[in-house]
């Protein structure tokens, strides 16, 4: 075993130390398939909601047992009813859009992370619209900022242009619905953490405005009024969401969560803050897919970090604070599944890439990512 | 252009120190790999303004360099010889602008999937370089003092929970006096043992009274700076086509005097803190994030015998437009967001102190200001144990120096 190898296996370890204690799972290798699972595997109902979980989380404060009061909502809802993937690993550039770019594309992404470019390789959402036919409506991207308008669709020739996801991001929602009028919402509209001066041109296929009302029944006095009650650019991304899960339904969900990037500030109470409100966000869509008929029994819902963060001991870095060094804790994170056919409480330590998303997602639904680098995670499909 | 193509006239806009050291070690730098040398560069030209002890390690690892023979310097650089780099690369100006090299170069080594290959052939190098030219452990054992928590009432939370395992906690610590005596006691190590930038005072907000002996760096006398700072930020993101790595590479650029700095004798100094808010991140908004960032560089730095940290309360957050404007009015503060932010700090302080040489025989000591709570971490200080008997800084300090 390489030394990277043992390190990765050693973070999953006590990950799965900690919740088979804490949430009292099972080890997964010493189950066997579920035939729920396998007949669950491939349905034209199936609808699937993926949210990453950033943008960047480290052990200490999710899922290694110092981190557990930061993530009760997942310790005491989620995880004891998913299967949980202990060692997933992300061999790609830690910045989150390339590295968001790459989960979605099954891909190890090249592009630049900060030129607002689309990715190189096909989304999983054109995959799924060409293979299957489904509509535009059926696809759909909730980003939080405007550096992911480019997400839903890539550059790739054999796919791309109309066969993407439809972006929505909030954040320029509201700064357009807000005009010229009184800014009460500045709280709700921070961009990007790491570089906090940029702010890429809009170009993309996003929501403007003025389908804002047409798509999701919001007229833009309730969104602004409702924007008023949240506190952070997440809240208003899972607002956006679940307006779109009741209005549009699509079958495919992706919503990328980034409220924890702040840690870049070097502010730890902020971070730890961010963890702990995702945490809280990602329970809240996990109700809304229980509680909507359009999704109730028939989604299954994966939560993912697009990578971690330096650890401590790495001299080279500046622990949470960042995630440059390419280190084991900052490649290695986790992936929560949970829906109808996945078995409950179960964890699993082998290691799982990043780029097995894309696949695995075409195995549940039903289409072929086939130039995903990644193979499906034949524990939950 | 490659390295072995090296010619002492393209050093002539390196400071004069910096050049003299480049020329004068010319045979080996033409011999080192091109994903390597700029690194080498980055700290070369920087050399007349680096702290003594990084002047130290530089020339001794340039002498190491040098002492080896051909084929051990080549198998010493077989690692970063096996990085592919790019023409374009090649073509860069890498000696006149060798940090900027190799900003590129980690984004080519990130895209070419090379950084793993990179990080154990640096890690290879860092070994084998300690182990020809170990590091000089400092003339007294060092100390390093982190005062947490200014401004803030009550905490009820566990504090230092990362320090605890390392040394002993003291939960009746009283309070009276207790940043006189840290401050005094500095002040006598300064005195007894001095050495130019030895002993360092760091304060989150403005410095109280203290020795003039000590290298001091205070957030609050830098407001002058970091305004200056925002405005220069600010009117180089207004340009058209200006992206994050530009200004990356302009602010990388100011100098102290740019920036209202210069004084004459002053330029090591002054360099370091414009490089505390050029280079760090958040150290230009918050001032927990600028504490911690300047306690890491001072001890990777400048390798402080002694170094005194003490956290103030941070602006409370806010939109980052609004934190980042030059205009932005006097900030609401965050007391307790602070506390925690620094109660992280004081761990990594500690973590960065023991990197240093003569880590086994440091002491460390971690205090909520104004408060009863302090860690005391030394090689004579039981770990992971918890006094409630009542005892002063005075006390605390004498089991530890």
């Amino acid at each position: 075993m390489r030394p990277f190898d043992q390190i990765s296996h050693a973070i999953s370890r006590s990950r799965r130390e900690f919740l088979r204690d804490a949430a009292g799972v099972t080890l997964g290798s010493t189950l066997l398939r579920s035939p729920l699972a396998r007949a669950a595997a491939v349905s034209k109902n199936r609808k699937v909601v993926v949210i990453t979980f950033g943008g960047g989380a480290r052990d200490q404060v999710t899922f290694a047992p110092e981190g557990q009061g930061d993530v009760p909502n997942m310790m005491r809802n989620l995880i004891p009813r998913a299967t949980f993937f202990t060692q997933v690993v992300n061999h790609g550039i830690l910045g989150h859009y390339v590295a968001t770019a790459s989960l979605a594309t099954g891909a190890y992404e090249t592009i630049n992370n900060f030129a607002g470019l689309p990715p190189e390789n096909p989304t999983v959402f054109e995959y799924y619209r060409k293979e299957l036919k489904r509509p535009s409506s059926d696809a759909w991207v909730v980003a939080p900022s405007n550096g992911f308008n480019h997400i839903g669709e890539s550059s790739h020739r054999s796919f791309g242009p109309g066969l993407g996801a439809r972006v929505i991001l909030p954040k320029h929602l509201l700064t357009a619905a807000m005009g010229s009028g009184p800014a009460n919402y500045e709280h709700l509209l921070r961009d990007n953490y790491e570089t906090p001066y940029y702010t890429p041109e809009l170009s993309g296929g996003e929501v403007e405005l003025e389908q804002l009302e047409n798509l999701l029944k919001l007229s833009v006095v309730d969104f602004k009024a409702h924007a008023r009650t949240l506190s952070s650019p997440d809240e208003l991304s899972v607002y956006i969401a679940k307006q779109l899960m009741r209005q549009v339904a699509p079958s495919l969900l992706w919503i990328t969560m980034h409220d924890i990037d702040i840690a870049h500030a070097g502010t730890y109470s902020l971070y730890v803050e961010g963890i702990r409100r995702t945490d809280q966000l990602c329970a809240e869509v996990w109700k809304a897919i229980e509680s909507e008929p359009e999704y109730s029994g028939k989604t299954t819902l994966l939560i993912l970090p697009d990578f971690g963060r330096d650890s401590d001991e790495d001299a080279g870095g500046n622990g949470f604070q960042h995630h440059r060094t390419g280190d084991p804790l900052s490649r290695t994170t986790w992936l929560i599944a949970m829906g109808p056919g996945i078995r409950e409480g179960v964890v699993h330590d082998r290691p799982v890439d990043s780029l097995d998303l894309v696949p695995t997602i075409g195995s549940m639904m039903g289409f072929s990512a086939s130039l995903s680098k990644g193979r499906p995670i034949t524990e939950i499909v | 252009m490659l390295p072995r193509e090296l010619k002492a006239d393209q050093f002539s806009s390196y400071p004069s120190e910096a050049k003299a050291l480049a020329v004068e070690n010319l045979a080996v730098l033409r011999e080192l790999p091109l994903s390597f040398i700029p690194s080498l560069l980055r700290e070369v030209i920087e050399f007349d303004y680096k702290f003594p002890a990084e002047r130290n390690a530089l020339e001794r690892e340039l002498a190491n360099l040098s002492h080896l023979s051909s084929t051990e310097r080549s198998d010493l650089m077989q690692g970063f010889s096996s990085i592919t780099v790019s023409a374009r690369l090649e073509h860069f100006d890498w000696v006149n602008f060798p940090a900027q090299f190799v900003e590129q170069l980690s984004a080519h080594l990130w895209t070419t999937h090379q950084l793993d290959t990179f990080r154990l052939a640096a890690n290879a190098y860092a070994d084998c370089l300690h182990a020809a030219v170990p590091a000089q452990a400092p003339p007294i054992p060092r100390l390093g003092i982190t005062v947490v928590g200014a401004s803030v009432d009550s905490y009820r939370e566990p504090l230092f929970r990362k320090l605890r395992p390392h040394g002993a906690y003291f939960s009746d610590v009283v309070p009276e006096n207790g940043l006189e005596a840290l401050l005094a006691a500095v002040a006598e190590r300064a005195k007894v043992h001095a050495r130019p930038y030895a002993h360092w005072y760091i304060d989150g907000g403005e410095s109280v009274a203290h020795s003039p002996s000590l290298t001091t760096v205070s957030y609050a006398a830098l407001d002058p700076v970091r305004a200056a700072l925002l405005r220069k930020m600010h009117a180089e993101i207004e340009k058209p086509g200006m992206g994050p790595e530009a200004l990356r590479t302009t602010m990388a650029q100011l100098r102290p005097v740019d920036l209202g700095l210069g004084a004459p004798g002053n330029d090591v100094l002054d360099r370091f803190q414009v490089k505390l808010l050029t280079e760090g991140s958040g150290t230009q908004i918050f001032s927990t994030s600028f504490t911690q960032w300047a306690a890491r560089e001072a001890l990777r730095r400048a390798e402080p015998t002694t170094l005194l940290v003490r956290f103030a309360p941070r602006q409370r957050q806010k939109p980052m437009n609004e934190l980042l404007s030059p205009d932005a009015g006097s900030a609401e503060l965050d007391p307790v967001g602070s506390l925690i932010d620094a109660d992280m700090g004081a761990y990594y302080n500690w973590l960065n102190q023991q990197r240093l040489p003569g880590a086994e025989v440091s002491a460390f000591l971690a205090w909520f200001e104004e408060h009863n709570s302090a860690v005391v971490i030394g090689p004579t200080v039981p770990r992971g144990t918890v006094s409630n008997k009542s005892t002063d800084m005075k006390q605390l300090l004498s089991w530890i120096v």
